[in-house]
């Protein structure tokens, strides 16, 4: 039985949140990369570059989008996803990067993405968003920003859009 | 473990699996750091009973990006001559625990013989005249991205030169028709096979007949034994026939474009300097090379599809 | 002491018949109902054949002993109902003089399993060079001569030999292969050597050859036998030499009647033979050439090669397969004759071509030599089950139900096989 968690609304505003979060807690914002994990973190970073362009016109913000397949612990299991690509057409070095996610989970995805950020240089801090936290870490990773935290079943399914969040208990 | 031997073994939607793959690899290779650990922890032996230098670093370069472990067996024919047997060898590196095979072999088949004596990936480098499949997919990759298409639908490509012998030629016919292109077999008819009544191509003896109103010209290397053969009468006049020269250059349309599989025998089938054949391909094709290969290294060694955990995982 | 083979069908030139068979000694002294002997060999439900000839088996020895003995090859001659084999002479030493030629008969007599019949060269040490002593190895009792694996390419030589042949009363056997549109040949040429950028061996390179001799024949008289016919063009042009009414005949084997070029995209060199497995077009014609008697016998042309040999690749692995004990169950599986064509390509005619029929090929006839196949015809089985007797394993059959198998073989009278096992 699906349950709806988080309406089309609530997905926007938690976006709008994070945006304004991500500005206040980095006082000398200076020069920051929204980088968002394949697939499903892409379209958000996408807004929240957008979002924090709007909140300050004067910072300078750079996007991309971060593959992490090749650098999976668990590639095995977890088959490749067509057509996802890394785009980060900006060396990293000395930037702030906020890796952008829809839901955290075990974290082992940030985890990779942690280690392919090296691939494009040494950033001065790295950062992360998530809009949802659903519990079950697997690693010592956190999140600095969180749209909401949503008790979860390990074994359920969590489908996030731009029109909702769905929790969907297994068959 | 999923072999890669003959395109015809892949069929289409592989092959294009592996193109779009391949666009990723193109990606981690133009990164700053080249690498990612997508084969941490496997290995990956050459087995070249063939010296070919070119292919086998463009292997074990493919592999290293993925973070492979490679080792290298080159056989020159006097080790070949001291007794081991192929079936001894493959056994053996075997029981090393290995996860690929890279084998390139003069004889057609040797791939297929190798995967009954091993529990490993065997990746076919190029057997005899028989198959040359990372070559074909290389190509369909440089073509294809040239383009900025997914497929060849709808392209007219000549294959031209010394089929019989050739397995580029052989992998690239399948290849290239899979992937939806009209495919142009350019050759005396001794050097065609025997039979190609049955391969979905047009044969053409007259090169001049078709050299304006192909889309990609795919010349094949001459070798000069050929003569000796009594295939061709003389290299010269096989250059003239069937040779790319500057006034078939000048025919070609303004489009066109040029690929050779390497190395070239410059002032036999090309009687023109590369470098000087605008739509020439011919160093696309050595840097998708490795992207391509990566590609087939990572589609037959990372993943092996577990549905259940699959499904353990899902979130 | 005497035998009786109990309840089994008698098979002759003519025809069946249900009689029980005594043998005393090495004759066979009474054929019919309710026989008694010291003995008994239940035939109940077989028949009861002349013992197979073989015109063609490799033997190996002496030279190539890790592939087959003497011995260990009439062991499998035995089991595949064979109480006579034609040794070829691509030996090492070849057979091309008397001391070889008797060592051979010597081992073959020694084995004690089956009657073996070296053939003699054509040429010395099959170079195609120089003619073979005919006249002595004819002597010492040889009535088969070829080259085989290699064809006489010289004409002019092959002209002498038949000319010989004619004065002597003796056989060239004829390997057909014009060497020249065969080089590095792997299989036939057809589309599948296309695909697989394999150097082909053309149907023209025996039928030239073939036709060639069919002419010398004609022009001297001498008698031919043409080995392992595996084209339909071949088949067609020994119907017409037959019809010309010249002292030509022809052998198949059971790997051309049952398997074709197709086999070979596996790259597995349990295939490869020589001449090639053809088209399913040739397999026709030959099984129709069977049938209609253009061909006058099955020759297994069994070649052991050890398992390492048929490991190397398919282009350097030497061409040949088993058939002594395969042979009846192939043939019986893929060509629809009754038990007497049967007994006459698996005997009668190659008894006759090899002239030895005062010891084999008369079957179970009262006075003539005991040496009998007793086979049941409807017995299936797989010859992956089979352990052969051979020391090598190429057996191109695994995974194909076979019909038909020997259970008893009588040499002069002694039973070397029975209930489908050697004796010895």
């Amino acid at each position: 039985m699906p349950v709806q968690v988080m309406q089309r609304g609530d997905v926007s505003r938690a976006i709008q949140r994070i945006a304004h979060e991500i500005v206040e807690r980095n006082h000398d914002l200076g020069n920051v990369a929204i980088v968002g994990l394949q697939r499903g973190g892409v379209w958000i970073a996408e807004q929240l570059a957008a979002k924090i362009i709007a909140i300050d016109p004067t910072l300078s913000v750079s996007s991309g989008a971060l593959d992490v397949s090749m650098y999976r612990d668990d590639l095995r299991i977890r088959p490749v996803v067509d057509g996802a690509i890394t785009e980060i057409s900006f060396d990293v070095t000395d930037m702030l990067v906020v890796l952008v996610d829809d839901v955290l989970f075990t974290g082992r995805t940030v985890r990779a993405a942690l280690e392919g950020l090296n691939s494009f240089g040494r950033p001065r801090a790295v950062q992360l968003a998530v809009l949802v936290d659903r519990g079950h870490r697997e690693l010592p990773i956190r999140p600095d920003f969180v749209g909401k935290n949503i008790p979860t079943h390990a074994h359920d399914e969590v489908l996030v859009s731009e029109d909702g969040v769905i929790v969907k208990a297994p068959q | 473990m999923r072999h890669v031997r003959s395109i015809s073994e892949l069929g289409r939607d592989r092959i294009l699996g592996l193109l779009n793959l391949a666009d990723r690899m193109a990606e981690i290779n133009s990164r700053p750091v080249p690498k990612v650990p997508a084969l941490r922890g496997r290995t990956v032996v050459s087995l070249f009973y063939e010296d070919s230098t070119r292919t086998r670093l463009s292997f074990e370069t493919a592999a290293r990006r993925l973070s492979a472990d490679t080792m290298n067996f080159s056989v020159s024919s006097s080790s070949v001559n001291k007794g081991e047997s192929l079936r001894d060898t493959v056994e053996t590196i075997t029981d090393m625990g290995v996860d690929a095979f890279v084998v390139r072999h003069k004889s057609a088949g040797v791939p297929w013989q190798i995967a009954q004596w091993t529990t490993a990936a065997v990746i076919n480098a190029g057997d005899g005249a028989h198959q040359h499949p990372t070559q074909a997919l290389l190509d369909a990759y440089t073509i294809t991205r040239s383009r900025n298409s997914q497929d060849l639908a709808g392209l007219r490509v000549a294959i031209v030169g010394d089929i019989r012998h050739s397995r580029v030629a052989r992998s690239n016919v399948e290849a290239f028709t899979a992937l939806g292109a009209e495919v142009l077999l350019v050759a005396p008819p001794t050097l065609l096979p025997p039979v190609v009544s049955h391969w979905p191509v047009e044969v053409v003896h007259d090169f001049d007949s078709v050299v304006d109103s192909v889309d990609v010209l795919y010349m094949l290397r001459l070798q000069a034994e050929r003569m000796n053969q009594g295939l061709v009468p003389s290299l010269a006049e096989y250059s003239t026939h069937y040779g790319l020269t500057p006034r078939r250059v000048a025919r070609m349309s303004v489009d066109a474009q040029v690929m050779h599989p390497g190395p070239m025998n410059r002032g036999v089938e090309m009687v023109v300097d590369p470098a000087e054949i605008r739509g020439s391909l011919i160093h696309r094709q050595v840097t998708n090379g490795v992207a391509v290969r990566m590609a087939v290294l990572f589609d037959s060694l990372a993943v092996e599809p577990d549905h259940s955990a699959l499904r353990e995982e899902a979130r | 002491m005497t035998i009786v083979i109990k309840g089994g069908s008698i098979v002759g030139a003519t025809g069946v018949t249900n009689a029980d068979v005594l043998i005393d000694g090495d004759r066979i002294v009474e054929v019919g109902q309710g026989l008694r002997g010291d003995e008994s060999l239940d035939a109940q439900g077989c028949h009861v054949f002349p013992g197979f000839v073989d015109l063609h088996t490799h033997l190996r020895e002496p030279g190539r002993e890790e592939a087959e003995t003497i011995e260990t090859g009439s062991r499998a001659a035995a089991l595949g109902g064979y109480t006579a084999v034609v040794a070829m002479p691509n030996t090492n030493p070849a057979q091309d003089s008397v001391a070889v030629v008797k060592f051979v008969r010597d081992q073959g007599v020694r084995a004690g399993l089956c009657d073996v019949f070296p053939s003699g060269c054509i040429t010395v040490a099959r170079e195609g060079k120089v003619l073979a002593p005919f006249a002595d190895l004819t002597a010492v009792g040889v009535r088969v001569f070829t080259d085989d694996g290699n064809g006489v390419q010289d004409p002019a030589l092959m002209r002498r030999a038949l000319e010989y042949a004619r004065t002597l009363g003796v056989t060239m056997a004829q390997h057909c292969e014009v060497q020249d549109l065969t080089r590095h040949a792997v299989m036939d040429e057809c589309a599948c050597s296309s695909d697989l950028g394999l150097p082909g061996w053309p149907a023209i390179a025996e039928e030239m050859m073939v036709s060639r001799d069919i002419e010398l024949c004609r022009l001297t008289g001498g008698r031919l036998h043409v080995l392992h016919v595996s084209t339909r063009g071949s088949v067609e042009l020994v119907r017409q030499a037959k019809r010309d009414g010249l002292p030509v005949t022809a052998e198949v084997t059971p790997h051309h009647l049952a398997l074709d070029h197709e086999l070979l995209r596996s790259f597995d060199p349990v295939y490869k033979v020589n001449p090639p497995l053809r088209s399913m077009e040739d397999v026709l014609a030959l099984r129709q050439g069977l049938v209609d008697g253009t061909i006058d016998a099955i020759a297994t042309d069994h070649a052991p090669h050890p398992p390492r040999d048929k490991e190397l690749p398919l282009d350097q692995a030497p061409p040949g397969m088993l058939g002594l004990e395969y042979a009846l169950g192939v043939v019986n599986s893929v060509v629809d004759v009754t038990p007497s064509r049967l007994a006459e390509v698996f005997s009668i005619n190659p008894a006759r071509i090899a002239q030895i029929g005062d010891r084999h090929g008369a079957g179970a006839v009262v006075g003539a030599p005991a040496n009998l196949s007793v086979v049941d015809l409807a017995a299936t089985w797989r010859a992956e089950d089979h352990r052969s007797a051979s020391l090598s394993r190429n057996v191109p059959y695994r995974g194909r139900s076979l019909r038909g198998k020997v259970r008893h073989t009588i040499l002069y009278g002694r039973a070397v096989v029975r209930d489908g096992e050697a004796m010895r």
